[in-house]
């Protein structure tokens, strides 16, 4: 997909990146535009997760430019990727909710830390997102307390708090049953479209990806081998994106991996 | 033979990385204080300094009673013979202020609170929880290791004080029962014996050695590799080095204050 500078909103070029002898990414090459919800899908270990990461300017490149509305991710210094991490949200796969403090508290955190509103303004942006996500009655509720698809959808309602631009969901329907796998997904489109925000969702559950995306890519072997809509990439001929949808054991994905018989 | 270069490359490289970590950690709360906000959450900081220095008393008053009347005992013994008892309480008070009792303080407050805090970002690590701070745009150092480094750099001196005096009680104690020494009697000797200069040592190590436990413990936990496992290793890892590095910074602070004043 071709476009320019000013409408992306984060824009990944020529990416590489490496951990100790191994490339992880070779050559990544991503954009997406405003209000679209791009699924990337790929294997296990393929370096999905790395991707969001890379975006959030957590891990650097060794090579490639990461950008952000234009601007240069891997140039930036504390205080600008601060600032550029204020309008980005992201949802972890586990949710990575603060053990030690209660939803109530893990929504305030980031308005309390980074705004100057007060404590009532606050109570009341935190109660409408738990409302967003039907948590409303959890606002009181440790984490430990929480099922798997309610600190999940607390998650959520933690990405979405500063009324992020860009949302970053890592595995966001793994671990759930279908019906919460269902919930979630519809919550993640019902936000992108409330909020306007642009997603990016990382994914391997083929159900799920093809229930959010409004554009769908494949990474293998560290790079996008597919980047289109849900419906063409459904058809696309490459034998490796063919296998991924249909979930065959046999064709190139089973390359390095031990054999059925052994 | 062992080649001794790598152990002293992995040393170097974790005083840099601890370095790094007070680094960043000061500038993350100059950041935040230049937009006119606190340098860290106050109630995080209290929350700390009710936990490592308030709840640490029980454990270093008993602890240092102990020590301070076996100190007093086995050293009235060994004056008896020489009708020397009446030194024993100026052994005892020098003794904990300059030495022991930041010391023993430093052992069990790496223990106790240096073990707490590795163990509990360790898990906050493995859990993706320090991430997601980063993730939001806030300062992770500034946010979870300024209050703890701050609280145990603070409380140190006033673990250090409790040390000193439960130490000389139990020293007091002990003498009155075995030398004769009445309890007025010990605590003025004490006083007597004791000049500005090793209070002011004994001051001066317990903060050094509290920044020490903290900066350890934090950098050690934000550290931990491969999950449960990882904290295990980690917290062993930042008692044992914390551990070390204060007995190891006790004898240079020592060596240095003796070749400078006391020649």
């Amino acid at each position: 997909m071709t476009t320019n500078d000013t409408e992306t909103v984060t824009e990944l070029k020529n990416v590489h990146l490496a951990f100790d002898e191994k490339e992880v990414l070779q050559g990544v090459d991503l954009s997406l535009v405003p209000r679209e919800r791009v699924v990337v899908l790929g294997q296990s270990g393929s370096g999905k997760s790395t991707l969001l990461r890379l975006i959030l300017g957590i891990l650097k490149p060794t090579r490639g430019s990461v950008q952000f509305k234009g601007m240069e991710v891997t140039r930036m210094g504390r205080q600008r990727l601060n600032r550029m991490r204020q309008k980005m949200g992201m949802v972890y796969q586990y949710s990575a909710l603060i053990s030690s403090l209660n939803v109530r508290d893990n929504l305030a955190l980031p308005l309390e830390e980074l705004t100057t509103n007060s404590r009532r303004e606050i109570d009341e942006m935190v109660m409408q997102k738990l409302e967003l996500v039907g948590m409303a009655d959890a606002r009181d509720k440790m984490p430990s307390e929480l099922s798997g698809g309610m600190r999940k959808r607390v998650g959520l309602a933690r990405g979405i708090i500063m009324d992020p631009e860009l949302i970053l969901y890592d595995e966001p329907s793994a671990g759930l049953d279908p019906v919460t796998s269902t919930v979630i997904d519809e919550l993640i489109i019902s936000l992108s479209e409330k909020i306007g925000a642009t997603s990016i969702i990382v994914t391997h559950e083929m159900e799920s990806a093809f229930r959010v995306a409004t554009r769908m890519a494949m990474l293998y072997k560290g790079r996008i081998i597919a980047d289109e809509k849900p419906e063409a990439f459904k058809q696309n001929p490459d034998p490796v994106v063919a296998q991924f949808i249909s979930g065959d054991t046999k064709g190139p994905l089973m390359e390095g991996l031990p054999d059925e018989n052994t | 033979m062992i080649s001794p270069l790598p152990i002293v490359r992995s040393a170097l490289q974790q005083v840099s990385s601890v370095l790094w970590l007070l680094i960043h950690t000061v500038q993350e709360m100059g950041d935040h204080m230049m937009r006119g906000r606190l340098p860290f959450r106050l109630s995080i900081f209290f929350e700390q300094t009710d936990r490592s220095g308030v709840g640490s008393i029980p454990l270093v008053a008993l602890v240092s009673f102990f020590i301070g009347l076996t100190m007093a005992l086995l050293t009235g013994y060994q004056l008896r013979p020489y009708g020397q008892e009446s030194l024993v309480p100026s052994l005892v008070a020098i003794g904990f202020t300059r030495e022991l009792g930041p010391l023993m303080t430093g052992i069990m407050v790496a223990a106790r609170v240096g073990a707490a805090y590795t163990a509990e970002l360790g898990t906050m690590t493995v859990t993706e929880e320090v991430e997601a701070i980063e993730a939001m745009g806030i300062g992770p150092l500034r946010l979870l290791v300024s209050p703890r480094v701050l609280a145990v750099f603070l409380l140190m001196p006033c673990l250090v004080v409790i040390s000193d005096f439960t130490a000389m009680f139990g020293g007091a104690i002990v003498s009155s029962w075995a030398f004769d020494i009445p309890l007025q009697l010990f605590f003025t000797d004490s006083l007597e014996s004791l000049v500005i200069r090793d209070i002011v040592a004994g001051v001066l190590k317990s903060f050094l050695f509290g920044l020490i436990i903290g900066l350890v413990a934090c950098y050690k936990g934000l550290s931990v590799r491969g999950g449960a496992a990882g904290v295990g290793t980690a917290t062993t890892s930042s008692v044992v080095t914390a551990i070390t590095t204060v007995i190891g910074f006790d004898t240079l602070f020592n060596i240095v204050l003796v070749a400078l004043f006391d020649k």
